[in-house]
């Protein structure tokens, strides 16, 4: 086919990543012509992305305040951070709130995606659709509508649960209580999400497996355990760093529902960046917790890259 | 399993287990969608009852009060506007930019392609809130706070969406835009008339997806907008709480049910397209 055609009108397959010897002329037109192509994207991420993440990381290191002049503090706000009790108490429940979002959003993926994908469940596509419905619905408005269901005084929720015998009293005003019902929203509005890349790990297992193992007498607990969970592995460890990664980042229902309360007990790292910046103005602290929450961020990315970057035959 | 199970389907009587799995499954879908029917029945109901103990789920009587209270307490036909402006021009201009550096990332050779690749997965790993401090002082130098610009602006192009969109791109066969070169055609015109149209789906995806975090982002448009009427739906309701502790529960109910009725009419229409294209992010 290459034959048929006159050389300079031939298509190029874009050339192996290690590049390619051409003329020295085609390939300058082809860098203008792919730069012009790329130069709008370039453009945005460098102004708004990459020199705001240089711009954090210079502010993180002074005592910038939004007025007057900054000055060079060093490593001072770093060491606020985790010695300040206040922001180190940010810091842990940060970390509490990943520690009860993340296993119980992906459990309850897992577990629906595991019923879901029983081939002989009715409207199977009515329940896809209607479990994933809370991802689209913001934090916001998951924060109002569970609040109303939650009120100690006129809540749906609350009055049924009452009449079983439960009585949650004021939830968000309980210390050891509102963190776990902040949480729960998220499981509520993000755990659709997971439950659809669950499902579809799920129906990419061949079932020539699920058959091989019942001949060998598998019984269903067994082909979980044996066929589909070591199978689901790779999903798993995907969900579960995204997981992490969205924990890491709550604020939305937080501002909401609790504003950080009571006494400071549902108060995250980025409620924590959002007063100190916007509120409070004391800028260069508030880069450095940002910086801390960057570096969070970037170690899990770094974990799932490299789990997924073998997989990635494309990039290597 | 399923193939063999769905040609038995019609000849066995209903499991017993099936059975206990449709019991459960439509257990946790009451249970889910509990929040969106408080929501919808909440917006209609009197403000008397909304109140009232024992509290109902279902109205007595369905009124419009909510919905007309909502409209007096905030400028919310503004807020709308904004909310759509803000969503919308995010999305136009990121499918935009989004699709152009995705299709010569994925369909041209340049020097530094690898390079280049690398970085902008690298900024897909930046978490915005860490950049949100610097960020507002840009947009603040540049007098974009409270605009349409300093909102649109910063998010006019993004990291995921040009890697889901090269993935996208990567996968498309290559035949018909190596005749339409043969027949002269530019690279933009091959972008265009051949790539664009074929990546319809995948572009529908990210457009939903973009728009709806867009739409229902809180902390955005606190941020870059201080005064009340360039807020968006989404901040706009949470004025209406405040630390007076005292919450108008039906007006909440109702400015919500409006704040997601655009979102759940569009995802309804593409669902099915959606939910599979948005599960394979990121694993393929």
């Amino acid at each position: 086919m290459t034959a048929q055609h006159p050389p300079a009108r031939r298509y190029r397959p874009p050339a192996p990543l290690g590049g390619r010897r051409g003329s020295r002329r085609g390939l300058g037109r082809r860098n203008l012509r792919a730069f012009a192509f790329l130069a709008p994207a370039l453009v945005v991420l460098g102004l708004f992305v990459v020199w705001p993440m240089i711009s954090a990381l210079r502010l993180s290191f002074t005592d910038a305040s939004g007025f007057g002049r900054e000055e060079w503090v060093g490593l001072e706000n770093y060491v606020t951070v985790f010695t300040d009790p206040d922001i180190l108490n940010a810091v842990l429940n940060t970390v509490q709130y990943t520690l009860l979002f993340t296993p119980t959003a992906v459990l309850a993926a897992l577990g629906l995606a595991l019923l879901l994908n029983n081939p002989h469940l009715p409207f199977r596509s009515f329940f896809r659709t209607a479990l994933f419905v809370p991802f689209v619905i913001s934090f916001a408005v998951a924060a109002f509508a569970w609040s109303y269901l939650i009120d100690p005084q006129v809540g749906l929720l609350n009055y049924w649960l009452g009449g079983l015998g439960i009585r949650m009293g004021n939830v968000l005003q309980d210390p050891t209580l509102a963190m776990p019902a902040v949480a729960f929203v998220a499981v509520w509005k993000l755990f659709g999400f997971y439950f659809v890349i669950f499902l579809a790990g799920l129906q990419d297992i061949p079932a020539s497996l699920y058959e091989a193992a019942r001949v060998d007498g598998a019984g269903p607990w067994s082909r979980l355990r044996h066929v589909t969970l070591p199978l689901l592995s790779n999903t798993m460890a995907f969900v579960l760093i995204f997981a992490m990664i969205a924990a890491l980042q709550a604020f939305d229902q937080i501002y909401v529902m609790t504003g950080g309360g009571p006494y400071g007990n549902t108060q995250t790292m980025v409620m924590e960046i959002y007063e100190s910046g916007f509120r409070k103005l004391e800028v260069g602290f508030a880069s450095a917790l940002s910086y801390v929450l960057l570096i969070a961020t970037l170690l899990l990315s770094i974990v799932q890259f490299l789990f997924f970057g073998r997989k990635e035959k494309d990039l290597s | 399993m399923s193939a063999v199970a769905a040609s038995r389907r019609g000849k066995r009587a209903i499991k017993p287990s099936t059975v206990l799995v449709t019991i459960a499954v439509v257990a946790v879908s009451a249970v889910v969608l509990l929040p969106i029917a408080i929501i919808v029945l909440t917006a209609f109901k009197p403000v008397a009852e909304v109140n009232a103990f024992p509290p109902s789920l279902f109205p007595s009587e369905w009124t419009l009060d909510n919905l007309k209270r909502v409209t007096s307490d905030l400028p919310f036909l503004r807020l709308t506007v904004n909310s759509f402006v803000f969503a919308g021009g995010v999305t136009a201009f990121a499918l935009v930019f989004d699709s152009l550096a995705a299709y010569a990332l994925a369909r041209m050779d340049f020097t530094g392609r690898r390079v280049l690749l690398i970085a902008i997965i690298a900024t897909l790993m930046i978490p915005f809130q860490a950049t949100l401090i610097p960020l507002y002082q840009l947009v603040a130098d540049l007098g974009w706070v409270n605009s349409y610009a300093g909102l649109i602006a910063p998010r006019a192009a993004d990291a995921f969406g040009i890697f889901f969109l090269r993935q996208f791109f990567l996968a498309l066969p290559r035949d018909v835009d190596a005749a339409a070169r043969i027949d002269g055609a530019s690279e933009f015109r091959v972008f265009r008339s051949i790539v664009l149209p074929n990546a319809v789906p995948a572009l529908l995806t990210l457009g939903l997806f973009t728009f709806v975090n867009n739409w229902n982002d809180l902390l955005w448009p606190l941020v870059f907008t201080t005064k009340a009427e360039m807020g968006t739906i989404t901040s706009g309701l949470t004025l209406l709480t405040g630390p007076s502790g005292i919450v108008p529960h039906g007006v909440m109910m109702a400015g919500s049910l409006i704040a997601i009725l655009p979102l759940v009419i569009a995802f309804l229409f593409i669902q099915r397209r959606f939910i599979e294209n948005i599960a394979t992010t990121g694993l393929k």
